[in-house]
């Protein structure tokens, strides 16, 4: 359990959409998984029913190393939702990944010195027995 | 493709009084707007058979065929496209006036009090957030001022620009905002204000955050021919336009997060019109925070992209600038009405209604909508 998400009141749970399953399922075994279109194997990210490039439905899921680089970010000063209150300041980061894929991850610690282009290492939060959400890190 | 330049006017425009909290529903605010709307066209209420309600809350068409008695309403529709359709449905009247399919279309947008409920959880009800919702709000992304933190603090990383340059737009709404009585913000700000307002969502302080209030604006748009017979004179819709950025429901993964669905759409508002930049005498631009009125002004053309920050200082966007823009005050100043209180700033300043804060000679002028995550629309008018 993560200490953070331990205390009341409730931070918002994912509402996991019917085809987007495999990608929490995964997170679970601390794996990043993205949708590869299995017709032109394209990588694709939040996962979607069909690919853009080449309008297949067809796709398997492809994990992802755990290195990304800081794209942009911001402090969070304001509880815009109560669950996050006891964390303020808190620092979001858009971090690269690869083929123009990215995510967007609370970074631990808030007194960090970012800048766009940082080494950022991926982390699995177990956030209970049901969810795993993905933290980043400053690369040391 | 049929020219839509010139075809359709705004005949009226009106609005209630804008206020921090209100007892009165969205419905009541917006029919109050509306029926002074078609008043100031000299109109009926019963003269109106199209409507186009704001996409965002309890307002439907239903509503104006039950309260104003219209007996064949002929068009309805919505533009869901947050803090863009208002401006996006003045294209959508434009085409249903241009064609015939109705004779004058009202346009409205209401807003009840804030403290009906939490904004991340009238998000969280939102298609458009679906993939927030999931992904982002888990994690502590939860209101507009942090989904476009991310995409300013891009912008300042890479161009240079500084909260000092935000800060110039909002004094500049809220210096306008002091010569307009119906404003929400009539205490003067110092750029000291700005900077030592509090940190919301960095890289927006306070102060680089519009207001919430309550309130309701409405403007009716007529075809030209049948503008011209009515009270007052016509405001002129020469070009419009909406534009929708790549990655439209998740700015995160959105390729260039400096650049906003109103780059698509200007060179074709612009071309409709016949008209280059400089020909713009006044801009009310869509300010839900100060930086998203610096990147509108670049991907609209009026500087080149990185030079917003530039462009607004020495007074350019102020009453007497080369560019005087949100001579109301903006949602940053007057009120957060959508921006349907820009279209109506911009149709009284285009008729020299505006007394004080009236903009010398303006014959051109442009207004602008953004939101749901980087949609864009605008429209040019002319007197």
């Amino acid at each position: 359990m993560n200490d953070i998400y331990s205390e009341s009141p409730a931070k918002p749970r994912p509402q996991i959409a019917l085809e987007n399953q495999s990608y929490w399922d995964g997170l679970r075994r601390h794996q990043l998984l993205v949708q590869r279109c299995l017709t032109c194997a394209k990588l694709r990210h939040y996962p979607r029913p069909m690919c853009d490039a080449c309008y297949s439905f067809e796709y398997d899921w492809h994990a992802l190393s755990g290195s990304a680089t800081v794209h942009s970010w911001t402090v969070t000063h304001h509880a815009f939702h109560a669950g996050f209150k006891q964390d303020l300041p808190y620092v979001t980061v858009t971090a690269d990944l690869r083929d123009g894929i990215r995510l967007q991850a609370p970074l631990a610690g808030s007194d960090v010195n970012l800048a766009v282009g940082a080494r950022l290492d991926l982390e699995f939060i177990d956030v209970d027995a049901e969810l795993t959400i993905i933290s980043m890190r400053i690369r040391a | 493709m049929i020219n839509l330049c010139d075809k359709a006017a705004v005949s009226g425009v009106g609005e209630t009084a804008y206020t921090r909290e209100t007892d009165r529903s969205q419905l009541s605010l917006t029919l109050e707007a509306a029926l002074n709307a078609v008043l100031d066209a000299g109109l009926d209420p019963k003269d109106i058979d199209g409507v186009i309600p704001y996409a965002s809350g309890g307002v439907v068409a239903e509503d104006f065929i039950t309260n104003f008695g219209i007996a064949d309403l002929r068009y309805s529709a919505q533009t869901p496209m947050g803090g863009a359709s208002a401006v996006a449905a003045l294209q959508s009247a434009t085409m249903a006036v241009a064609t015939g399919v109705a004779k004058h279309v009202l346009i409205t947008l209401g807003r009840g009090s804030i403290s009906g409920g939490r904004i991340s959880d009238q998000l969280t009800r939102m298609p458009q957030m679906r993939l927030v919702s999931e992904f982002e709000m888990p994690i502590g992304t939860n209101a507009p001022a942090q989904f476009y933190a991310h995409m300013a603090r891009r912008h300042m990383e890479l161009y240079g620009s500084t909260s000092e340059q935000f800060a110039e737009v909002a004094l500049t709404c809220c210096a306008h905002a002091q010569l307009n009585e119906r404003a929400m913000m009539r205490k003067p700000m110092r750029l000291a204000d700005h900077q030592n307002s509090r940190m919301i969502a960095d890289p927006f302080r306070l102060f680089d955050c519009s207001l919430e209030g309550a309130g309701a604006a409405a403007v009716v748009i007529s075809s030209a021919e049948r503008a011209r017979d009515l009270r007052c004179a016509p405001i002129y819709i020469g070009g419009c336009a909406e534009g929708h950025p790549d990655s439209p429901s998740a700015i995160t993964q959105r390729r260039d997060l400096t650049r906003l669905g109103i780059a698509n759409a200007a060179p074709i508002a612009f071309a409709m019109a016949g008209v280059t930049h400089a020909d713009i005498d006044v801009a009310e631009i869509y300010d839900c925070f100060t930086y998203i009125v610096l990147c509108q002004l670049e991907d609209l053309g009026f500087c080149a992209k990185g030079e917003g920050g530039h462009f607004v200082a020495n007074g350019r966007i102020r009453l007497g600038g080369d560019l005087p823009i949100n001579t109301h005050g903006g949602l940053l100043s007057e009120a957060h009405i959508g921006g349907m209180n820009h279209i109506v700033e911009l149709v009284r300043q285009l008729r020299g209604e505006c007394g004080e804060r009236q903009v010398t000679n303006a014959e051109v002028g442009l207004v602008t909508g953004f939101g749901d995550l980087g949609d864009g629309s605008l429209a040019i008018m002319h007197r």
